[in-house]
């Protein structure tokens, strides 16, 4: 009876979790499929689910009509360069904080982090005049610098949750064992690190790749990065739902396959170092 | 060598003073334990001498040179922590190998040397595998590996076995006090567990609130504690104190007795009362009696004794046994 009861425990979760996950990725399913479809067929009511014409034509155009290789270059740029960059400054930030905390350090790390609680629309015309008055319009360089700033806090509160569960014991042995602190940060920290600074990497990597407001509203073509090339099937000439789902689904491409091969440091990164 | 002296030794961590000025001198290749209640400061005492902890006043004498301003890495001392600590990314040659490689050894030599610490402690088998794999026991003798590698001038050892189970930690007792024999090396260990300090220590340091109450062998401390607290934190189960008139008649302000130094008796002469728990070890029987105005009073007896709670007994102390304190609880040595 027990063992039954089990079995079908085990069958109801089974299904249950495959509805939720299905749910979840039913949106990119539909964007897939909808980018297969003719325009006609992409808003046709009541919609097709999978016998419909399957075209490519989607594709063909949306390569013709705009450069991908262009925006999905600017795009590594922006996404790779400000998560480098934020890197670099907050692994020493972390470390500092986390090894050597001050009575200020937890108010620090709020603070930081209170700078994520206003919505960007608010410093939106301030930060356009500025970089318009230093000609940062339409840049990569500006584009790096501002994702860099703004997902800064998230990246030093990262981090500093992975290197305070580093013990201390750990960091006074090697010490004991007659290491400097640089070969205390070669040898001990930075392998006990890495899978903390891969994940944070990883999230910082997807935030930034498909961060929208300020690529949208500080570039033009230039510096375009692929949420600007979505964008730009959504509105000029009415809805193209069709090619509007083929540009997503070439722009979400190369991240997906990232996140996909890189699953479990994400779920890491995800759940913030809360779970051992 | 590795002669330790603290001359005037303080800690403070803000307004707190952790450590009140400490004094001790700790001979080459002796084996001293700290002990104490947790808080007392004796794990602060421990990393002071390390070099984990920047003293607040005092020095710390290593071989007569003062080392205050020395880092750790250069004092020479080797530790084993309660955590084990031990680099969980590396193998256990990695472990054994890492303070040679700082030192800048040669790798014939650190394979050596490794190859040797591991056969002393029965590590040969596990040297490529990573801490993970191991058991508790084994990832301690890792880290008591690493501190003897490096053939430091003392072994610090900050509560090593009080992560392991009560049977292995008899064994580790054991093997680390003939290592230690064996090696000749000062050892500092910290423990809050008397037996330990009993069963290891050339010397004790007991240490209350952050000053240190008695420095001497296990049995001096046993047999003429300096005052009240060292007579009741060493001794198990703990010394009994009298006071009142009971204690007045031998000219004390408190009166202490060992459990196994009162004499038991189903009647006559001495203190009369009524057994509260009689609990029978076989080789020991061990009695908590109501003795009415003296108090609640421990008596041990070697082997077994047919008397159960309930019964009415005498108790009376072993005269040459009596420990006598003043009224501030300082021993009054006969």
């Amino acid at each position: 009876m027990a063992r039954m009861a089990t079995t079908q425990r085990v069958a109801v979760s089974t299904v249950a979790a495959w509805l939720v996950g299905f749910l979840i990725f039913f949106p990119i399913l539909w964007m897939i499929l909808a980018s297969f479809k003719t325009e006609l067929e992409a808003f046709a009511i009541p919609p097709s689910f999978l016998f419909f014409h399957w075209t490519t034509e989607n594709y063909v155009t949306v390569q013709e009509r705009s450069d991908y290789l262009h925006h999905a270059i600017n795009s590594i740029i922006i996404a790779g360069g400000s998560t480098l960059i934020a890197l670099l400054i907050a692994i020493p930030a972390a470390w500092s904080m986390a090894f050597s905390p001050t009575k200020r350090t937890k108010d620090v790390l709020l603070w930081m982090l209170s700078t994520k609680m206003m919505p960007a629309v608010g410093v939106l015309v301030p930060i356009y005049l500025i970089f318009r008055d230093f000609g940062l319009l339409d840049s990569l360089t500006g584009l790096v610098f501002i994702l860099c700033l703004g997902n800064l806090p998230i990246v030093i509160w990262m981090l500093f949750t992975y290197f305070k569960e580093i013990p201390k014991d750990i960091l006074e042995a090697a010490r004991m064992d007659g290491a400097t602190i640089s070969r205390e940060l070669i040898y001990v920290l930075t392998p006990m690190a890495v899978p903390g600074i891969a994940s944070t990497l990883l999230l910082n990597l997807i935030l930034a790749w498909n961060e929208a407001f300020w690529t949208l509203n500080l570039t033009t073509l230039h510096a375009a990065p692929l949420t600007v090339f979505i964008a730009s099937y959504s509105s000029p000439e009415g809805l193209f739902w069709a090619k509007l789902s083929a540009a997503s689904t070439l722009a979400i491409a190369p991240i997906l396959v990232l996140g996909w091969f890189s699953q479990r440091q994400l779920v890491r990164g995800l759940t913030f170092g809360a779970v051992k | 060598m590795g002669q330790i002296t603290l001359q005037e030794v303080q800690k403070s961590f803000g307004p707190v003073h952790i450590i009140k000025g400490a004094n001790l001198n700790i001979a080459d290749g002796s084996f001293v334990v700290f002990v104490g209640p947790s808080g007392c400061g004796k794990t602060t005492l421990l990393r002071l001498i390390a070099g984990l902890e920047d003293v607040t006043g005092g020095k710390i004498l290593i071989d007569g040179k003062n080392v205050v301003d020395v880092p750790p890495a250069k004092r020479g001392l080797s530790m084993v922590f309660q955590s084990y600590a031990l680099y969980p990314h590396m193998s256990v040659r990695g472990n054994i190998a890492f303070g040679l490689k700082m030192a800048g050894l040669a790798k014939t030599e650190i394979n050596r040397k490794v190859e040797a610490a591991a056969a002393t402690l029965n590590l040969s088998p596990y040297l490529d595998r990573k801490p993970r794999e191991l058991s508790g026991g084994q990832r301690q003798r890792v880290a008591i590996g690493r501190a003897i590698v490096r053939e430091p001038k003392a072994f610090l050892f900050d509560e090593p076995l009080s992560n392991l189970d009560a049977a292995l930690r008899v064994q580790m007792r054991l093997e680390v006090t003939r290592l230690q024999k064996q090696l000749g090396t000062t050892a500092i260990y910290v423990t809050h567990d008397q037996v330990e300090a009993m069963t290891m220590a050339d010397k004790i340091v007991v240490l209350n609130a952050g000053e240190i109450e008695q420095y001497g062998t296990p049995l001096e401390l046993y047999e003429k504690p300096a005052n009240l607290f060292v007579a009741g934190f060493i001794g198990s189960p703990k010394m009994n104190f009298i006071s009142g008139e009971a204690a007045a008649k031998h000219g004390a302000a408190t009166m202490g007795v060992r459990p196994e130094h009162l004499k038991i008796a189903r009647e006559g002469e001495g203190w009369p009362g009524k057994i509260l728990v009689a609990e029978h070890l076989g080789s020991d029987t061990f009695l908590y009696v109501d003795a009415g105005s003296i108090g609640t009073l421990t008596a041990r007896y070697i082997g077994e004794l047919n008397l159960s709670a309930g019964d009415r007994v005498a108790l009376s102390p072993e005269p040459a046994r009596i420990h006598r304190f003043d009224k501030d609880g300082k021993s009054l040595l006969a």
